[in-house]
């Protein structure tokens, strides 16, 4: 019998996490001082390999804490707990423009984590790793409810937290991309808000989609009538386009009332009297203003400047009611959100309502703001029309403040969203 | 009533977890200084109701964090993180002797944490304030469940994920038989093989009336050896009560067994020396007339084996045992006489030089189901021993807390005696 040497113990707590929970990934028994390498591997629904490793030295124990440890090499650097999950990218020689999305929220998404012998940064399918764990990381809790929903019209996802409730609602809203994107509605849900992915038009389909505020008013009716929700605690929730559209309804609705309102990458950007798609009507009119980078990527965010003095091109954010959050990401190259936001400040503080207002703005972060360790994506895949041409759109942001940024301000997100939504109101000091 | 002008938020982190896993319980956006009970409940494989509780106060802030607060009252009292899954207990109105046991370990067993407003005790017609939904795992992700279908062994092996080989483990439990895989689930989720062996009910003990003699327990560690994800030379044995009395006897006599290390939870070395199984079981039988019943017609069988011999041929020579040998016992065990056997093993090791082998952990107040940490304390439950025709209700011992204390602090220096002689 062969005198084999036993492998690093490799452990990764917790195993089944949810997707904004951290993990801890340690790895003892190595020889002392010995360079490793560990890496995280994906395989996507869409059948891409997206990877993350960061290089180590083990301590005179002979182990390797990635909490404690820092990474001299890979993909990120430094101290960083959750490194090898927010820096993944598609490994070598895959397709480009992708962006890591899971359709399927009833699974976890899962990560092989390895580690190997010296500092590896190509050709891991060619080498055998010394350990090996599989961790799941899941973007519904155990007991969350999942209902598809197609009801007066309204096309999306229910989710409803585990419990008797009743709970606050939330109507989530994705952007410019279109269809039906249900994970962050699932995680919202497993924080115990019941929440609405909506659907509002299919993707490639925004140019040609006849759509009205109605639609959206009749979808936060929907969830604020169901009877597992708080009538008078539901909010919205809405990324680049849809939260142009958040804002738009909470300001100027009519009809519906949010108790608050999120707005990630968005605006008061509004062509009143038009059809939604027409947000994008000063491209059509200043083409000139579409630039391209070197690497020809798209960049869309001049088309929205400069702001228009007259209401009939923004929201009257003056007539808000509710507490509003904003999160900008200050390199974001689609959307000027952070000049829209001092725009916005100013117009609310001269009706005295800036105290509703709380601005969240990160140097170096670009307009995906996704849930916590989700990869960054600078530049993407992006389909608007789909009589057009595929474009690859440059979104922004330098991938360790983007990912920064993500993890803030879910944090931040969740204590508004509790503060607003479960706390009772409590009168807030003038300021 | 507080209840319909707000929400209370509860989170329970992390909501899918391993059995040895701590969760955080967090309640917030309840009044400040509030009266309000955690419970915790389970409804096992058997369809039986479990349930803890605990009885709190919010802060300032309408919060309460259980990894900081104490408990007031209930199924536990203190501060005690994990004191809703190792306090609970069968509902009120179940059947008597109830012990939870999860038979399919590739399932979750599934607890329901909630927030009730005020104190009280029965839930009944109670409606919640929030609850959520966990799950508590005993096999990690891309551990590898087999049934092992020949060489004559009624087993089941665990592989851990990774290339390996990996180092292994025997995983014996006691005289209750059947084939018992939770713990070797969990550790292979540590990065251990482990073969969770029936050595008391195995298929051929069915078929042909007659039970296994040690030749069994030699191929079922050749099995681990030779199995290409296993490192031949770190094979350990783990036994449990009866379990103690195979691996004991293995380490200090076979030929063929050769643990690298070895753990005795809840045992003794009292045993005659030249029998098999079945003259082990006999000798206890024999000694039938020192099992004494208790106020409750609970059996108490710890006097089987007492007082420990001192003639050689019924107590196993650990003199000659040359692995590492980790030794837990409860000192309110009531099934065997653990504690006063870890003594005596003491002696022997010290008389004959190899001490420096032996490692004893002794629990106050701790009983005889000395199992992963966090499960529920079970003082007395229905039992039929294989040796014996008729079922009892076995006094196993231990008070709750106490117990449950053990468990948690065995398991962790467990894994650490493990990891240092299988991994180092």
């Amino acid at each position: 019998m062969s005198q084999a040497s036993p492998p690093p113990i490799l452990s990764v707590a917790p195993t089944r996490a949810l997707m904004d929970e951290a993990i801890r990934v340690r790895v003892d028994n190595l020889p002392p001082g010995a360079p490793v390498t560990l890496r995280c591997l994906h395989h996507s629904e869409d059948k891409d390999y997206w990877e993350a490793y960061g290089h180590y030295i083990s301590d005179p124990t002979g182990a390797v804490s990635v909490a404690d440890d820092v990474s001299v090499g890979g993909t990120y650097r430094g101290k960083e707990i959750m490194g090898l999950l927010w820096s993944m990218r598609p490994v070598p020689g895959s397709r480009t423009g992708l962006r890591l999305r899971k359709r399927n929220v009833c699974t976890p998404m899962l990560f092989t984590i390895s580690v190997y012998g010296g500092h590896v940064s190509h050709d891991f399918s060619s080498r055998r790793p010394l350990a090996e764990e599989l961790t799941e990381r899941w973007y519904m809790a155990p007991g969350v409810r999942r209902l598809e929903l197609k009801d007066r019209g309204v096309r999306g996802t229910l989710f409803i937290p585990s419990g008797p409730g009743p709970f606050p609602g939330l109507l989530d809203m994705w952007g410019g991309g279109g269809g039906l994107l249900e994970y962050r509605s699932a995680l919202l849900a497993s924080h115990g808000y019941v929440s609405l992915a909506l659907e509002y038009f299919a993707p490639g389909e925004l140019a040609s989609t006849d759509l009205e505020l109605k639609y959206f008013e009749a979808a936060f009716e929907l969830i604020k009538q169901h009877p597992a929700v708080v009538a008078d605690k539901v909010g919205i929730f809405g990324l680049s386009l849809g939260g142009i559209v958040a804002i738009h309804m909470t300001a100027e609705s009519t009809v519906v009332k949010p108790a608050c309102c999120i707005c990630i990458s968005g605006s008061h950007l509004y062509l009143r009297n038009q059809p939604l798609w027409n947000i994008h009507q000063p491209m059509l009119e200043s083409g000139r203003k579409v630039h391209m980078d070197e690497e020809q990527n798209v960049i869309w965010r001049d088309i929205s400047l400069p702001i228009s003095s007259d209401l009939s091109r923004k929201t009257d954010v003056r007539r808000i009611n509710c507490p509003l959050l904003l999160v900008i990401g200050q390199d974001d190259q689609n959307h000027p959100a952070a000049q829209y936001a001092e725009d916005m400040e100013r117009m609310m503080r001269s009706v005295g309502k800036e105290h509703l207002l709380t601005r969240l703005e990160y140097p170096d972060a670009g307009h995906l703001i996704e849930p916590p360790y989700s990869p960054h994506f600078r530049a993407t895949n992006f389909m608007w029309d789909y009589k057009k041409a595929k474009v690859t759109m440059l979104w922004g942001g330098q991938t360790k403040c983007h990912s920064d940024a993500q993890e803030d301000s879910w944090k931040k997100m969740l204590a508004f969203l509790r503060q607003h939504l479960y706390s009772p109101h409590l009168p807030k000091a003038r300021m | 009533m507080w209840r319909q002008q707000r929400s209370v938020h509860l989170s329970v982190r992390p909501s899918r977890g391993l059995v040895d896993e701590k969760v955080a319980i967090l309640v917030q956006s309840a009044p400040p200084g509030a009266r309000i009970t955690l419970c915790a409940f389970h409804r096992c494989e058997d369809r039986h109701g479990w349930e803890a509780f605990a009885h709190y106060l919010t802060d300032a802030a309408g919060s309460l964090n259980v990894s900081r607060d104490p408990s007031l009252g209930g199924t536990y009292s203190g501060v005690e993180q994990m004191g809703l899954f190792w306090s609970i207990r069968p509902v009120p109105g179940s059947h008597p002797g109830l012990r939870l046991r999860k038979k399919n370990v590739q399932t979750p067993m599934e607890f329901t944490i909630s927030v009730y407003q005020d104190h009280f005790t029965d839930f009944t017609d109670q409606v919640p304030l929030a609850s959520q939904t966990v799950e508590r795992w005993y096999m990690a992700p891309g551990v590898l469940r087999t049934p092992i279908k020949d060489h004559e062994l009624t087993a089941t092996l665990f592989l851990p994920t990774g290339p390996g080989p990996f180092p292994a483990i025997l995983d014996l439990w006691g005289g209750g038989g059947q084939l018992v895989e939770y713990r070797a689930a969990l550790l292979a989720s540590h990065g251990f093989a482990t073969l969770a062996l029936d050595y008391m009910t195995p298929k051929i003990t069915v078929e042909t009336g007659k039970m296994v003699d040690n030749t069994y327990f030699e191929r079922a560690f050749t099995f681990l050896q030779q199995h290409p994800g296993v490192l031949a030379e770190r094979v350990a044995m783990l036994g449990l009560s009866f379990g103690v009395c195979v691996t004991l006897k293995m380490a200090a006599y076979s030929h063929v067994v050769k643990p690298r290390c070895a753990v005795c939870i809840s045992g003794s070395h009292v045993q005659p020396v030249d029998g098999t199984m079945a003259d082990i079981l006999s000798y206890f039988d024999r000694n039938g007339h020192k099992i004494q019943l208790n106020d409750e017609n609970q059996a108490i069988l710890r006097n089987l084996l007492l007082p420990i011999p001192t003639d050689p041929a019924f107590k196993v020579d650990v003199g000659r045992v040359q692995c590492p040998l980790l030794v837990v016992a409860g000192e309110d065990d009531q099934n065997w006489p653990a504690a006063e056997s870890a003594q005596d093993m003491k002696e022997m090791m010290e008389r004959a030089g190899n001490a420096h082998l032996l490692t004893v952990l002794s629990y106050p107040n701790a009983g005889h189901l000395l199992e992963p940490p966090y499960s529920p304390h079970t003082r007395a439950s229905s039992f039929r021993s294989v040796g014996s025709r008729e079922k009892i209700t076995a006094l196993w011992g231990g008070h709750c807390a106490a117990h449950s204390l053990a468990q948690e602090d065995a398991w962790k220096k467990t894994l650490d005696f493990l990891r240092h002689h299988l991994y180092s």
